[in-house]
């Protein structure tokens, strides 16, 4: 596939935004019928890369050619009409309009200038179907998971007839099924001679579908390798510039030792809790110092029962406590004034604050939680702002930089320290390391430990189930918006045995502690 | 060209710099039409002029608009301020006209307090609806938009009070320290509005309901609380505009007083760089838009333009203001001209917002 000529190719990007250098003299280069892997820590330039090749940023300097030609997109519409097919990392659709509304928005079809609303639906139930997904089309996008709006997008973009197919973090919070659905469909697209860039922060992702790797390290290319003469080590020290032993800190982290806390009274009760149509009730009980994991398949109800013990959503069964005697939780103010931080899987929905800086963002549950006839004083916040911004890495480092000129994974980190400044007894972590890369995660998931070694009480959740094994001394297995098993994290349970409880069902028997 | 553009980028990339530029322009171009446009003089130790004129006058506006900018930074909008001011106006002078004596300050201290009293009540008829019952502010602050008019029509049984009281008169014609007190009574405000928001964290708070609201849900915010306060902050404003309104004639008509100012100040906000999907705010910039349409206003009226016209010459100034300052616009500028002229150009700014 070398042999023949390159569908698109990049010469001397570059792109500065006020401040940020995001991007010096890359080349970038894609041909038909591979799969390409876009590699880099959070803040390398990737997405940067990719929304200057669609048109969404100008660049300063550089030449993009299509097919051979020259070409500068004015923005996405005339990318996609050139051929260019993009999912942008955060998911980009209106949640208020109907699945196949989203499916086919800008290109409906129509006879005389209708809209053909039966056609519409049955060719997004097919193309759906093709990524083995069943929904009601006619619903609104918003009534489904991030996930399956991750996949809408995903299949509006395949419909489209592309020569190029850029998917921007595409797997972020899909589940393994879903994972496997889209790299056979990205096989076979490949295999009719599409090019595909795909970016990642899952190694073995990578390792399994593409066939070549393009680094990028702080805006800088580090270079252009195929992916079998590219080990696993080296291209993570190529990714973040030192020989650094990021996989083996990994590795280290051994299965957390069961704490026992069989006479101690709970932190969290949560009895009987459920809601019709999200989640059918159940029972768990959180120590102090306690990580529980949640695993699960896509639209299980994981995020349903993070939701429920957070007030997020109202119960209409059972109630979850604090420290039993205290009120039940109805609502997130009752829920943060007990002590309880809620980081959700939607940065850009339920998360970040875009207009606000990364300060503002930051201190935004301490200063909700204190009113705001009390102000946190400026010198207080700078000196918190800056103990999480080294702690957690965020580049660029300026705290009064507006949250959306983040890159992705560092607007991970800023809702992480959200909550860690409110310094709550119980942490619900809905997906924290989505979009994060190598070198972050593990510092993410050291600090999982850490906190909870001090004490905190952890909800893990993670489409990863290695993650949640790693972390939790508790595992809860959803399925079908139902807790089916509570399972300790002792010797003998690994994937495999998650995985089963999950498929099976046989293991029923109710866990409660 | 590029070195110089680079060199005011700080500057041009404030967010004041385009609002502020505009009326420069607006000023300048005043007094080539007519020289002595911006001549100021001493009278009976008082100053007057043109520019003091355009000052007092947008005085009312002002104070309008600083509410309307934080109802429209929680992502709101409220219609009713103009028939608020009607109302407060009307409340005031028929109290005033009933009294034995009308220059008693006491009189006036009353008739105030009442006015204002029924503002905030009627501002907190909004908040309700708002931010309680959930209605869309436009829908909510409509009704009373509505029916406001006719309240105050009400007050005044239809008929128009004169009164006769030289305290109230001197809210809006006073002066006070060589100036006319409306200007000052603006500056306070301002300053009032200011100090309260970003003194506090409210601010913060508005912007970051107006920014996303369902993320400020999560993290604790108590949004209803704040969109209920804005809302009787902004009647507030309304009723102390009302009052200048009514004094400048020294008449209360439930018809015409106010009538309108709901949209001035709405272009006003969106001048001074505060979007109205809501978010951040500038209250800097609203002053700013509000002396902008005055002026625009006193143009019109200096250069003899049949009011006719006068609508659509305003609409036309107030569009191309808007444009300036959208970063779409200026960025499709940009690349014309780049590609008009081939050569190294200054850095392009994002022409579309998707984000990171
Ligand atoms: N609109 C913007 N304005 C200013 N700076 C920006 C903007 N978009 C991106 N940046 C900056 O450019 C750099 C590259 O960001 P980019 O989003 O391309 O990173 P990325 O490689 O996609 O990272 P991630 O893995 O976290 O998604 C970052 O330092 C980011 O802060
Ligand atoms: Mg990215």
């Amino acid at each position: 596939m070398t042999g023949n000529r390159p569908v698109l190719t990049m010469t001397g990007i570059s792109k500065t935004f006020p401040g940020v250098r995001a991007l010096h003299d890359v080349d970038f280069r894609l041909f038909p019928g591979e799969v390409h892997a876009l590699m880099g820590e959070n803040g390398a330039g990737k997405s940067t890369l990719i929304k200057v090749l669609t048109g969404v940023y100008g660049t300063d300097a550089g030449v993009i050619t299509l097919d051979g030609e020259q070409v500068s997109f004015s923005g996405p519409m005339q990318a996609a009409a050139a051929g260019v097919s993009t999912v942008y990392q955060e998911v980009n659709l209106c949640t208020n309009l109907s699945v196949a509304e989203n499916v086919f928005i800008g290109r409906e079809p129509r006879r005389l200038g209708a809209v053909r609303w039966g056609e519409m639906r049955r060719r997004a139930r097919d193309l759906l179907a093709r990524l083995d997904l069943d929904l009601d089309v006619s619903a609104p996008l918003g009534t489904y998971s991030l996930a399956v709006q991750q996949m809408v997008a995903i299949a509006r973009a395949i419909d489209v007839q592309a020569r190029v197919l850029i998917l921007d973090e595409p797997t972020s919070s899909l589940d393994a099924g879903e994972v496997a659905q889209l790299f056979r469909i990205m096989r076979q697209l490949r295999d009719e001679g599409i090019a595909i860039l795909f970016v990642t922060h899952f190694l073995d992702q990578v390792y399994g579908i593409a066939d070549r790797i393009t680094v990028l390290r702080n805006g800088t290319l580090v270079g252009e390798y195929r992916t079998e003469e590219l080990p696993q080590f080296s291209l993570v020290e190529k990714m973040i510039g030192q020989e650094l032993d990021v996989l083996e800190r990994l590795d280290e982290q051994q299965k957390r030792a069961t704490v026992d806390t069989a006479d101690e009274a709970p932190l969290v009760d949560a009895d009987g809790l459920g809601r019709r149509g999200a989640v059918a009730p159940f029972s768990l009980r959180i120590h102090a110092g306690e990580v529980v994991g949640l695993a699960g398949l896509l639209g299980s109800g994981r995020t349903e029962v993070a939701r429920l013990i957070f007030g997020a959503d109202r119960a209409d069964h059972g109630q979850v406590r604090l420290d039993a005697g205290r009120a039940p939780v109805r609502n997130p103010i009752q829920a943060i004034g007990q002590g309880v931080g809620f980081c959700s899987e939607n940065r850009r929905a339920e998360g970040i604050v875009p207009e606000l800086t990364v300060r503002e963002n930051m201190i935004l549950a301490m200063q909700a939680a204190r009113g705001w006839l009390r102000p946190i004083p400026r010198r207080r916040q700078d000196e918190l702002v800056r103990r999480y911004v080294e702690a957690l890495s965020i580049r660029p480092a300026n705290p009064e930089l507006p949250v959306r000129n983040l890159s992705g994974g560092n607007q991970q980190k800023v809702l992480l320290a959200r909550w860690l400044i409110t310094e709550p007894r119980l942490l619900i972590l809905d997906e924290p390391t989505r979009g994060i890369d190598v070198g972050a995660k593990a510092e993410i998931q050291k600090l999982v430990v850490q906190l909870s070694d001090g004490g905190m009480a952890v909800l893990f959740i993670s489409a990863e189930l290695e993650e949640v094994l790693r972390l939790s001394h508790r595992v809860a297995v959803m399925r079908d918006r139902e807790m089916v098993a509570q399972l300790d994290n002792d010797d003998t349970l690994d994937a495999d045995r998650v995985m089963r409880t999950i498929a099976s069902g046989t293991t029923r028997k109710e866990v409660t502690r | 060209m590029t070195a110089v553009a680079a060199r005011l980028r700080p500057l041009t990339g404030h967010r004041l710099f385009w609002p502020a530029l505009v009326l420069v322009v607006m000023l300048a171009a005043n007094t080539v039409y007519r020289p002595g446009f911006l001549a100021v003089e001493v009278k009976n130790g008082h100053l007057y002029g043109t520019p003091i004129d355009i000052l007092r006058l947008s005085a009312p506006l002002i104070l309008v608009a600083l509410g309307m900018t934080l109802v429209i930074a929680t992502g709101g909008i409220d219609l009713s301020v103009g028939s608020l001011c009607a109302i407060s106006g009307a409340i005031a002078c028929l109290h005033i006209s009933g009294a034995a004596d009308q220059n008693s300050p006491a009189t006036v201290a009353t008739a105030l307090a009442l006015a204002f009293g029924a503002a905030l009540v009627l501002g907190a008829w909004n908040g309700v609806l708002v931010a309680v019952m959930g209605f869309e502010p436009i829908i909510a602050t409509l009704i009373l938009m509505v029916a406001g008019r006719g309240i105050a029509q009400l007050v005044t049984e239809g008929q128009i009070i004169t009164i006769n009281s030289g305290p109230y008169r001197a809210i809006g014609l006073g002066h006070f320290l060589t100036l006319p007190l409306a200007i000052l009574i603006a500056l306070a405000a301002a300053l009032l509005v200011a100090a309260f928001t970003r003194r506090t964290a409210l601010g913060l708070i508005v912007e970051s309901v107006g920014g996303n609201a369902e993320a400020s849900r999560l993290a604790g915010i108590r949004s209803r609380r704040i969109v209920f306060l804005v809302y009787v902050i902004s009647a507030a404003c309304a009723a102390l505009a009302g009052f200048m309104v009514t004094a400048n004639v020294s008449s209360a008509d439930g018809n015409a007083a106010g009538l309108w100012i709901e949209l001035d100040a709405i272009l006003a906000v969106v001048i001074g760089g505060t979007s109205l999907a809501g978010g951040r705010f500038s209250l800097g910039g609203t002053v700013l838009g509000a002396l902008i349409i005055q002026t625009l206003t006193t143009t019109v009226y200096a250069m003899n333009i049949s009011p006719q016209t006068s609508l659509l010459f305003k609409a036309v100034v107030v569009i191309a203001v808007c444009l300036v300052q959208a970063p779409a616009f200026r960025a499709r500028l940009r690349r014309r001209r780049r590609g008009t002229e081939p050569g190294p150009a200054a850095p392009q700014r994002e022409k579309e917002q998707v984000p990171a």
